[in-house]
């Protein structure tokens, strides 16, 4: 038994699954520095994933359209982001009880119109997933083929949109105006920079990526809804978004290392590790905060988070 | 192109503060009427079928008394926490940690005397509880780790703990549930009315929001949190030790939200499930804003959300929409008594350009 | 010569809730000079420039550009109209570098294109005689560059009238010195420049027009060549400027102070004050003069308890006294009154009372054993209010609510509580009108009289020259000199806090 950890396909196994299953959270934390990066932070992430999740799934389900259901999630985390921006950005109420009044109510609406879209039958309705994306020639590759080349498309765009949020970010003039809001609000006013606008805007694209993040657990990952489907997945990726120091390179990064330890207790499960289960699905919550420890002593917040900007205040 | 702009205006007086939260719950209702309308409920129906579960017979209004209890709890813990600006996320996991130790104690400690059992459940619950919430309280001052993310991974981090427990070492014999043998008579709480699951947690959970009460206006640490949690540089420039009362905030939060762990075990469910709490550390957060942090706002708000709890179980069964209101009329709540307290400082003033 | 005004503010009123910051304001800026708005804090000159800015809008009054009525309704038309305004805390993102910060707002295309803007970052720098590396990380810059990278900001967005709020307040004589030439080039090509100041001497030597405004409202407009810095101080004041007050008060006493060779590293760990030694006795008040950013901040922060440093000792009344810790600091008997009011002094939301006793709510008479005397609490803060006159709509309400001079006012009452052997004040008077800068002035006297040891760090050179029996002048870390008060030469101290020894 000991063997077959070693074995070429377990591993295979392990590092592909963890491609996998990396990428909602992968989605949610580039959405999450976005969004933070100009100076908001969303603890609306697990309720908006969880409303991805049913949004999707429901669409799917009534019109046999995985895509559309993926894109029905996009626009239903895009409107739960407007309603965060109202409250924190254009009110200027606290980012925090902001954002846990919208995992609250988002996540009890998509429990709500779950529930009465579908009732209670005996066995949960299914869809039919995305089928994983062989890419030609590259997937024939023995065993990288097997990780790298097998994922879902959904899980090819998430990596794709790592180097365009980068770029985004450090290369174009938008992202330039989204670093300088969330570092300092003032001088982007100063300047002519519509600063709640701005915030707006990066609330809208993190709720977009934390939408369809959560379609993927229903249209993907599993192929139906349940009530503990995104599992805090979203408050993970707000630790990796600290954790990767604001960079969507790093923070994947770390988004990965949580869907590796993820991906391991199941393996290690089903090849017949005698080990306690739950000990082991406690290890990615525990190692994160290890992390986390690690990295907060030099962490570089952007200086104008958790801030409300708003003008005619006298005083200075 | 309208746009609005927020303008500070002259303070509102202080009997606002009273008023704004019963304001909160009427425009609450009205918006919840939202859910309820496009799911094909007749709203006179529904709200009424809620009132009636919740306060229309003998039985219903003591459920209703009954689930507030453990709700004043984790609405105390929170509002403790966030008067002093530490951001406890994790009382449902404070709550476990209590229920866990409660449980031990009402199960294994048949070596004690049994007068004794009830107070260690209480004592020890207290403390596993305040132990939880210490721990990200000790990593957010010493090492400047986030509250709001560290208490949060605790929470999962003791469900699994939980789940270890009950799927193992803790799991009655013989049952394939996740479930603990039953506690022993000792560690019962005491009812207050015969043949009904009204407790003594219930007058006790009221007596802990007086002493919270106490705590905040009449002692030294509730005025060092008060402090910390306005401003804490200020706090820390003139001498008060910011990291310890942070500390004690911490230890006496999670202990409050443990202690609700403790009643779910001993007074209702005379075991430990993996289901013992549908929620409760959350909903705390909602009923602490709600009562805007003041311990008797903290009572009544989750006399209300108790209430809708109740309530909303009797409305699905007589009108089809699913129980999950409950869950999007917290939310609702939550964000409307945002927008109220906002209300006290600052005016709306619509611009056109 | 045929000049029509470039700039004309006619009738301007702002209100803030209750307050009303100006009142049927009057200002017009003609091309190719500098027209300086003076007048002490409070007066309405930032409040003015900032409607002009688009940052503020008006509640009533017109704004003409070029004989053409405008709306200016935010920074971007202000600087499509060529309105440019250089802020008293700069616009800058320290962790983003200077180009980077020049070319926010006005990028170009979708793709930043560093290199087509750093030719004209360059271009621009050679016109004006402004030296700056467009690489360099912003918070690597001294504060005289960064204020360069603020002007630069302006030339690049083509500005031609530029507003220049108090931008001495943080320079050094010599980078004062630059700034001004760099101003006159600014003239020469065209510009026109706006200098908000209360610096009567500088007003003075750069404006060629001067508008003075106090409470609010238009007073005075004169001509440089017409007016005297004696006319200008009583336009501004509304009476004759106070002289150098001799108090009695005896001579000083036995030493209740002493630092010896401290060192101190600031928060980027390189050393920000090195061997720093005094002694303060009591009956005697000794000023820290210096340009801000010269190691006071470091010094009042180990003074305070706040900051510890790497070498050195502080002994008080004989005793050592342990370093990185307010409560030693308090325990000492000392009175500290921070630098910033608003976010280290007193907790805003909370009520005067409950800042009263910030200090001293955990020591009796107000607790014992861990409860809180609220009545003696409360008698107690009557009384301090009624001593030091704070006005106050009583002691419950929110300290935010009060203006500065009496929020000052009360952090006075409670430090002073007491009789403290010693008393640091960093820039005690900072933000506040004549009126509560005299009553602050007033109760320090008071106070050296009684007996205690004074330590004035404070970057306004006629305040410390006003209360100080000896000046210290700090430059880069290190005691340039020391004078005492009978021999004041205003020049030499000018020179040391340029760094150059005498």
């Amino acid at each position: 038994m000991t063997t077959d950890f070693i074995s070429p396909a377990f591993i295979s196994g392990i590092l592909s699954a963890t491609l996998r299953m990396s990428t909602p959270i992968m989605l949610a934390t580039l959405g999450e520095i976005i969004t933070e990066r100009g100076g908001v932070l969303n603890l609306g992430i697990e309720g908006i994933m969880l409303f991805g999740a049913a949004s999707g799934f429901l669409t799917t389900l009534a019109t046999g359209n995985l895509w559309l259901g993926v894109f029905v999630a996009a626009l239903c985390g895009i409107a739960l982001a407007m309603l965060m921006s109202f409250l924190a950005v254009t009110l200027g109420l606290s980012q925090h009880v902001s954002g846990l009044g919208i995992t609250i109510f988002a996540s009890g609406l998509a429990m709500f119109i779950y529930r009465k879209a579908v009732g209670s039958p005996m066995i949960p309705p299914t869809v039919k997933p995305f089928t994983p994306l062989s890419i030609p020639y590259l997937s024939h590759i023995p065993f990288v083929g097997d990780i790298f080349f097998k994922q879902y498309l959904l899980t090819y765009i998430t990596w794709a949109l790592i180097p365009i949020v980068s770029i985004f970010l450090f290369r174009t003039r938008i992202g330039l105006r989204v670093r300088t809001v969330g570092q300092n609000p003032f001088a982007a006013d100063t300047v002519g920079v519509n600063v709640n606008l701005t915030r707006a805007f990066c609330l809208a694209i993190g709720g977009a990526f934390f939408g369809v993040a959560g379609a993927f657990l229903t249209l993907a990952h599993q192929n139906m809804f349940l009530i503990d489907v995104v599992g805090g997945r979203g408050w993970i990726a707000i630790a990796m978004t600290i954790f990767g120091n604001w960079n969507p390179l790093s923070g994947c990064l770390g988004a990965m290392m949580f869907g590796f330890l993820d991906a391991l207790q199941l393996r290690l499960q089903i090849v017949g590790v005698k080990l306690p289960t739950h000990l082991f699905l406690m290890i990615p919550y525990l190692m994160t905060v290890v992390a986390l420890v690690g990295v907060s002593r030099k962490a570089t917040v952007p200086a104008g988070l958790l801030k409300p900007y708003r003008r005619e205040e006298k005083g200075g | 192109m309208i746009g609005l702009s927020i303008v500070k205006r002259k303070p509102l007086p202080t009997r606002f503060k009273v008023i704004l939260p019963v304001a909160a719950i009427v425009v609450t209702i009205l918006i919840g009427s939202i859910p309820i309308l496009l799911a094909g409920g007749n709203l006179l129906k529904a709200y009424s079928s809620l009132l009636h579960g919740a306060l229309g017979t003998r039985f219903n209004f003591l459920e209703t008394l009954v689930k507030a209890s453990p709700l004043i709890l984790t609405g105390l813990s929170v509002s403790f926490a966030f008067r002093a600006r530490f951001w406890n996320i994790g009382a449902e996991g404070q709550l476990f940690a209590g229920a866990i130790v409660a449980t031990a104690v009402g199960v294994y400690g048949t070596w004690l005397p049994p007068a004794l059992v009830l107070p260690a459940c209480v004592v020890l619950g207290f403390l596993a509880g305040g132990i939880w919430a210490a721990i990200p309280a000790f990593l957010k001052t010493k090492l400047k780790v986030d509250d709001v993310v560290t208490t949060l991974l605790m929470n999962y981090i003791m469900i699994h703990i939980m789940g270890f427990l009950l799927y193992g070492p803790m799991q009655a014999a013989g049952s394939s549930w996740p479930r603990s043998e039953p506690i022993m008579e000792a560690a019962h709480y005491p009812t207050l009315l015969a043949h009904t699951r009204l407790h003594v947690g219930l007058v006790f959970a009221i007596v802990l929001a007086l002493a919270i009460w106490f705590i905040n206006t009449r002692t030294v640490l509730g005025y060092s949190a008060k402090c910390v949690g306005t401003n804490i540089q200020a706090a820390y420039f003139n001498g008060i030790n910011t990291d310890m009362t942070i500390l004690k905030t911490a230890l006496i939060s999670g202990g409050l939200a443990g202690l609700a762990g403790v009643g779910e075990v001993c007074a209702i469910h005379y075991h430990l499930l993996m289901d013992i709490s549908p929620g409760y550390g959350y909903t705390g957060i909602v009923i602490a804003m709600l009562g805007n942090l003041h311990p008797i706002g903290v009572v009544l708000s989750a006399f209300f959300f108790s209430c809708i709890a109740i309530g909303s179980q009797t409305m699905s069964r007589m009108t089809g929409i699913p129980v999950y209101i409950e869950g999007v009329i917290e939310g609702i709540a939550l964000m409307v008594m945002l927008v109220a307290l906002l209300f006290m400082e600052y005016r709306i003033r619509w611009t056109r350009k | 010569m045929d000049r029509h005004p470039v700039i004309e503010m006619i009738d301007i009123t702002k209100r803030f809730g209750d307050v009303t910051a100006s009142s049927e304001v009057c200002f017009s800026l003609f091309p190719n000079e500098i027209c300086a708005l003076l007048g002490e804090n409070g007066a309405g000159k930032t409040t003015l420039m900032n409607i002009l800015f688009g940052y503020y809008s008006c509640d009533s009054g017109e704004i003409r550009i070029d004989g053409k009525a405008v709306r200016l309704s935010s920074p971007k038309d202000a600087i499509a109209h060529g309105i440019s305004m250089i802020h008293q805390h700069f616009t800058l993102v320290p962790s983003q570098s200077v180009l980077e910060n020049v070319m926010i707002g006005v990028e170009g295309g979708f793709f930043l294109d560093k290199k087509k803007a750093k030719q004209r970052l360059l271009a621009i720098e050679a016109q004006f005689g402004l030296d700056l590396d467009p690489d360099a990380m912003v918070f690597t810059l001294p504060i005289g560059q960064q204020q360069k990278l603020e002007i630069l900001k302006a030339l690049y967005r083509e500005a031609k009238i530029l507003i220049m709020d108090e931008p001495t307040a943080v320079l050094a004589p010599i980078e004062t010195k630059e700034l001004f030439t760099t101003l006159k080039v600014l003239v020469e090509h065209g510009r026109s420049v706006v200098f908000i100041s209360h610096k009567l001497h500088e007003v003075m030597e750069i404006s060629d027009r001067i508008l003075v405004l106090r409470g609010g409202r238009n007073v005075a407009e004169r001509r440089k060549p017409e007016t005297t810095i004696a006319e200008l101080a009583s336009l501004m004041v509304g009476r004759e400027l106070l002289e150098r007050l001799d108090c009695t008060g005896g001579e000083a006493g036995k030493t209740v102070l002493q630092v010896d060779r401290l060192r101190v590293r600031n928060a980027k760990g390189l050393v920000a004050l090195d061997e720093f030694s005094l002694d303060l006795k009591e009956r005697e008040i000794i000023g820290i003069a210096g340009v801000t950013g010269n190691g006071q901040t470091e010094l009042s922060d180990v003074l305070f308890g706040i900051a510890r440093p790497e070498a050195g000792t502080i002994v008080i009344d004989g005793k050592p006294v342990a370093t990185g810790s307010p409560i030693s600091m308090i325990e000492a008997g000392m009175a500290r009154i921070p630098e910033d009011r608003i976010t280290t002094g007193v907790c805003m939301d909370l009520s005067v009372m409950d800042n009263l006793v910030l200090r001293d709510h955990d020591k009796r008479p107000f607790s014992s054993m861990g409860l809180i005397h609220g009545r003696k609490i409360r008698s107690y803060a009557m009384e301090r209010v009624r001593q030091f006159q704070v006005k106050t709509d009583g002691i419950d309400v929110a300290i935010k609510s009060l203006s500065g001079g009496n929020v000052q006012k009360v952090i006075l009452a409670r430090e002073l509580a007491g009789e403290p052997k010693i008393i640091i004040a960093c820039k005690p008077t900072r933000g506040l009108d004549v009126g509560a800068m005299e009553t602050v002035h007033q109760t320090m006297l008071r106070q050296k009289e009684r007996g205690a040891g004074i330590l004035l760090v404070s970057d306004d050179l006629d305040e410390v020259f006003l209360l100080s029996d000896r000046v210290i002048v700090l430059y880069e870390g290190r005691i340039m000199g020391e004078m005492s008060a009978k021999s004041l030469d205003r020049d030499r101290i000018g020179l040391w806090m340029s760094g150059v020894a005498s």
